[in-house]
């Protein structure tokens, strides 16, 4: 099969490529482009460690073809940094409130909370669990996972308030 | 887990999607959402040369809502579903069975046209569908025809849709019927049903139908006169006998009607107090 001409821009960035349309999203992004941030888990749209955010939309990018996503706007967890390369504060809050062990659904999970967050800014526990139930994760038992979000909720709220 | 490769088609309408279809026949399939169709594509169960995304179509996109008629664009993601308040407002049992499909990253992606058309037993739309009384559009180098939820689902995977044909677009009639609920059992987020029923009911009528509990959604008249009649027993003892579950991980026999009971009897009776 002929390879096809990739288009992306990825964490603000415009990259190009030539892959087969077959390449799943997560390959293209790990082995063409070596952002490694995105896991792969399972590789079954089950875990989640995969998630990137596509055009706003939070995608476990294992079951998305990159020739679907050609001329897409790709966030992964590089790209929730500050500008001057300091954690974000979702991946500050996740480090404070040790809401991770092996850190293999980190990625993953910070790039869903990203999302969640941008849609929903002041979200109960319940909604942090219900909105973060495609993301798994084997070592922590989620506590402090769902504590590090709801934090990180009240500091960007606090952010932004500040800004005002 | 790598699908073999295919040829990638983006049509920007519908009437270059049917060329395509038309021209590699079974060699081709379309891709909504492709939450179904991409892993059985890696586990090299789905076989094709031709992959052609609907994802450009305009057409096929967007919601509707007329006085008394719902439309819902085949390409409408599960979470446009959820996100559309007036359409939550009408039919809201749209919204409760939508919230219990997958997680929150297939809800981005999956579509209502992928989930109605693709025949998989274990899908939600279908017997939700049928318990509104849904009316599918299919487009085919033909025209255009319309096929009623109820009589679209021949078997696992097989339905009224020709393969030249491509499901477009949904149209509900809104209900008369005020009570609603859609009540899902599965083992984990995720998980497609062991058992799940939608019921409909108010102003002396009623609709009734289960999901995976066969080789095709189940919607029972005979349930449905039953509980519009208010004799719940009757209408649970009719759903049960239309039903025919097989046993996979998810259960034996014996369990799955067990579970079948237990979730109709609860969707009933939330649906009645709705009503009331």
């Amino acid at each position: 099969m002929s390879k096809m001409h990739v288009k992306l821009n990825v964490n603000g960035q415009e990259v190009e490529g030539l892959a087969e349309p077959r390449t799943l999203l997560i390959h293209f992004l790990r082995e063409n482009l070596n952002i490694t941030g995105p896991h792969i888990g399972c590789e079954t749209s089950h875990c989640g460690a995969c998630t990137v955010d596509l055009n706003g939309k939070s995608v476990k990018s294992c079951t998305v073809f990159v020739a679907q996503a050609n001329g897409s706007d790709v966030t992964t967890v590089e790209g929730l940094t500050n500008d001057d390369g300091s954690l974000g504060v979702i991946q500050e809050m996740f480090r404070e409130h040790h809401g991770l062990q092996c850190g293999f659904c980190t990625p993953g999970m910070i790039t869903r909370a990203h999302r969640l967050l941008q849609e929903n800014p002041n979200p109960t526990e319940e909604e942090v669990r219900f909105g973060m139930a495609g993301n798994l994760c084997r070592c922590t038992g989620y506590q402090n996972i769902v504590k590090a979000i709801l934090a990180s909720a009240d500091m960007m709220n606090a952010q932004k308030e500040a800004a005002e | 887990m790598i699908p073999a490769g295919f040829e990638y088609h983006r049509p920007a309408d519908i009437a270059s999607a049917l060329s395509l279809l038309q021209t590699h026949g079974d060699e081709a399939r379309v891709i909504a959402g492709g939450h179904s169709l991409i892993p059985m594509m890696k586990l090299r169960m789905a076989d094709l040369s031709h992959l052609i995304d609907l994802q450009d179509i305009d057409g096929l996109k967007g919601i509707t809502i007329a006085e008394d008629i719902v439309s819902i664009g085949a390409m409408t993601t599960q979470n446009e579903l959820i996100t559309n308040d007036e359409l939550s407002r009408r039919i809201p049992i749209l919204r409760e069975a939508a919230l219990l499909i997958a997680d929150p990253q297939v809800r981005y992606v999956g579509t209502v046209g992928g989930n109605v058309a693709n025949g998989d037993p274990g899908n939600d739309m279908p017997g939700l569908m049928q318990c509104l009384g849904a009316v599918y559009t299919l487009e085919g180098p033909d025209g255009s025809r319309a096929v009623a939820a109820r009589d679209f689902y021949e078997a696992a995977y097989f339905t009224a849709r020709e393969d030249e044909e491509i499901l477009t677009q949904i149209t509900i009639p809104v209900p008369s019927m005020s009570g609603y609920a859609y009540e899902k059992q599965k083992r984990k987020i995720g998980d497609y049903a062991t058992a799940a029923a939608a019921v409909m009911v108010g102003g002396g009528n009623a609709s009734v139908a289960m999901t995976n509990l066969s080789d095709t959604p189940i919607y029972s008249a005979e349930a449905s006169d039953a509980l519009a009649k208010g004799d719940v027993d009757g209408c649970v003892a009719a759903a049960l006998d239309a039903i025919d579950p097989q046993e996979d991980m998810r259960g034996p026999i014996a369990f799955k009607k067990h579970v079948a009971e237990v979730i109709l009897r609860r969707a009933i009776a939330k649906a009645q107090e709705r009503a009331a």
